[in-house]
């Protein structure tokens, strides 16, 4: 026998290990189930990534017809399609993550209650998986963009700060997964939590500028939706590709912080519920 | 330590009953108040009844395990037996880290790879050759080290032809073989079976015990077996633990656990010695009445293909008198099977006083395996039955180890006799 180390299972484990190791080694697997995510995706669809696409349109045209006619809300100058569009995507690449890690647990109860592989796999590999639909969803962003951008009609100025994109990208998957991760462990014993987070997520989108620019809010309540750390998100990728919007290091520097927080708090509590998850679930 | 593959101390389970609800936070909140705020050790972790199935109980909290101590030697094959919710899988699960122990702890050297329940994580959309690399992946195998061993899991499970379609096509047989292969080739340094072999047909039932004795005897592996087919049990482990309400019940040779399993809570023995006689007849007095393998003792197990005898002895009281003993067999279902007696054999006629010993041998491959249950008639003049005694004693037989490859369940009926078969070729 080459390894002469034992593993020892014992009732409690420390509180501060985050077992980060053990998570590399089982890498190949965080690969499988992307892949899995994906291929089967578009089996037995006749239109396969093409819905990826049509909801997020379809989401942009309703929101135009109801807060941009309607309510009469403003764009911030930017064109309808494009201010909504951008938006859009961004929040549901958050929301799609958030709903579907907080459901890791009760979801994948079949396989959990047979073999142990670290639980963090499924969640890491949902944030992973889902990428695949941004940028599907940004490829159209950009012909709707290069659009605007060459036609010239209205104001669209790209800066350098477009170039945060991968970043912004980085902090909207660690925030969801943190926040996923933590209701999961929570809804394992007690489901309450799973009514809550479904109209919560929705009502969430309401205090991130997804539907508003920050600079329609008054300067000094203004940091009322900037504790939201999303919001600095969705500011940030305005910013950088139209030039409206309101962009602070700060602001970034906040929620970078706060998910790099989050993480570690979800992270904690993901890995001391995971261990016995299948006796309450 | 260091032959020792798996070292478990005082492990214990508590499991709640009932289902969660508002309940459950009021425990908790009592928990967390008790542990974390005034430093104690869990309140509920001093009640709690022992795990009996069928008995109501008076406590919410049930100890699925208590106080396991157990060593396993490196290269062992451990049987695990018990009757259900004997806790057998429960020590599986904080085996292969699915769920945790609630006390105590397990110290193990490797991989652990389980095989709880075959194709799990199985995904149907996906092929066969993608299931194989998720499977692996989940069960700890690295992406190079499957290519390296894909042929040979193909091979295996005998599926090439459908490798490269998805799994939701396949037969219930073709995923367990496939998901039997992939665990079997994943060469870890402990493997945990649990009642794999039910499915899968006879053909691959051979081939999975082959692979499963393989691995124990040519690396040095450690292999765990739950099953409740005693014959697959007997057949692969050397070592057998038998677990009752949670606790080790027994552990030692198979045979033997096999034996104590098979007869079960039966607390009828297979011998009675009375040295003070409490059958007290007016024309006798029963001292002995035993049943065992010919050549053991009585407290040996009796395999089927051993002889077995049977020993009687009492005090004849009266004169002029013959009696005779007078078995009735039943099997565990009480249903009487046939009936034997010295008066049969009318060779000697004792008609004086004494001490009398009866005995007479049931050959070997007589009876099949199970429990059997003994009644008592003590017959007078070969006419009149004066003394009976229902169940009086009760004995088991244990299976011989079957061959790799042939039918491992139970045949019907109490009796499996052995004949001269002929087989000859009639051209016509």
């Amino acid at each position: 026998m080459q390894d002469e180390t034992y593993t020892i299972i014992k009732p409690h484990s420390r509180l501060f290990n985050l077992e980060l190791s053990e998570l590399w080694a089982y890498r190949d697997l965080i690969y499988m189930y992307i892949k899995r995510d994906i291929v089967t995706f578009y089996k037995q669809t006749i239109m396969g990534p093409l819905w990826f696409v049509i909801q997020p349109i379809l989401t942009t045209v309703m929101f135009m017809f109801v807060f941009g006619n309607l309510a009469g809300l403003s764009t911030d100058g930017i064109p309808g399609p494009l201010f909504y569009f951008s938006g859009i995507i961004v929040w549901n690449y958050f929301a799609d993550c958030l709903t579907r890690t907080s459901k890791v647990f009760t979801e994948n109860q079949q396989v959990f209650g047979k073999v142990y592989f670290p639980r963090l796999v499924v969640p890491i590999s949902i944030t992973i998986s889902n990428l695949l639909r941004l940028f599907i969803q940004f490829a159209v962003f950009v012909i709707l963009y290069g659009y605007y951008y060459f036609n010239g009609t209205a104001a669209v100025t790209p800066n350098l700060h477009a170039l945060l994109f991968p970043i912004i990208i980085i902090l909207a998957a660690g925030l969801s997964l943190g926040f996923g991760i933590i209701f999961s462990a929570m809804t394992t014993k007690y489901r309450d939590l799973t009514f809550l987070l479904q109209f919560g997520v929705q009502l969430w989108m309401y205090i991130t500028p997804v539907i508003y620019p920050l600079s329609s809010i008054p300067v000094e309540k203004q940091w009322l939706v900037l504790l939201n750390p999303m919001t600095s998100i969705i500011e940030t990728f305005k910013y950088g590709f139209i030039g409206k919007g309101i962009f602070s290091w700060w602001h970034l520097g906040y929620s970078s912080v706060f998910m790099v927080f989050l993480l570690f708090i979800g992270i904690m509590i993901f890995n001391k519920v995971e261990k016995s998850f299948i006796d309450t679930v | 330590m260091s032959d020792i593959a798996i070292k478990i101390e005082n492990l214990s389970k508590q499991y709640r009953l009932g289902t969660i609800g508002t309940g459950t936070l009021s425990h908790d909140l009592k928990r967390w108040w008790t542990m974390n705020i005034r430093g104690k050790e869990d309140p509920f972790l001093r009640i709690g009844e022992t795990n009996q199935r069928d008995i109501k109980g008076n406590s919410e909290y049930v100890w699925a395990l208590r106080d396991i101590n157990l060593d396993i030697a490196q290269g062992d094959v451990v049987g695990i037996i018990g009757k259900n919710g004997a806790g057998k899988s429960t020590l599986l699960k904080i085996l292969s880290r699915v769920t945790r122990p609630t006390t105590g702890s397990i110290s193990y050297k490797g991989r652990i790879a389980s095989l709880l329940e075959v194709g799990t994580g199985f995904h149907s959309e996906m092929t066969g050759r993608e299931n194989i690399y998720m499977n692996g992946a989940i069960m700890g195998m690295t992406r190079s080290e499957i290519t390296r061993k894909l042929d040979e899991i193909v091979d295996f499970a005998g599926i090439e032809r459908y490798i490269d379609t998805p799994v939701k096509r396949y037969s219930s047989g073709m995923t367990v073989r496939l998901g039997f292969s992939i665990a079997a080739h994943l060469e870890p340094e402990i493997l945990v079976v649990d009642e794999v072999l039910a499915v899968g047909d006879a053909e691959f039932q051979k081939k999975a015990i082959g692979k499963m004795k393989d691995v124990s005897k040519g690396t040095g592996r450690t292999v765990l077996f739950v099953s409740h087919n005693m014959a697959a049990v007997k057949s692969l482990c050397k070592t057998g633990i038998l677990l009752k309400d949670g606790c080790i019940n027994e552990i030692g040779e198979i045979d033997y656990c096999v034996g104590k399993y098979l007869k079960g809570d039966n607390q009828i023995g297979n011998y009675k010695c009375y040295e003070k006689p409490i059958v007290l007849q007016p024309d006798f007095d029963l001292l002995e009445i035993g049943i065992k393998a010919n050549g053991k003792g009585f407290s040996d197990t009796i395999r089927i293909d051993e002889e077995i005898v049977f020993i009687a002895k009492y005090k004849q009281k009266v004169e002029g008198k013959t009696l005779d003993i007078t078995l009735h067999i039943k099997d565990d279902q009480g249903v009487k099977l046939f009936s034997t007696g010295s008066g049969a054999h009318s060779g000697t006629l004792i008609k004086q006083t004494g001490i009398v010993e009866v005995t007479t041998i049931i050959p070997s491959n007589f009876f099949n395996w199970g429990n059997f249950y003994v009644d008592l008639y003590v017959v007078e003049n070969l006419k009149r039955a004066i003394y009976i005694e229902t169940d009086i004693l009760s004995f088991t037989l244990v299976i011989k180890e079957v061959p790799m490859g042939i039918y491992m369940g139970k045949e019907p009926g109490g009796v499996k006799p052995i004949f001269n078969w002929e087989k000859n070729i009639v051209n016509l």
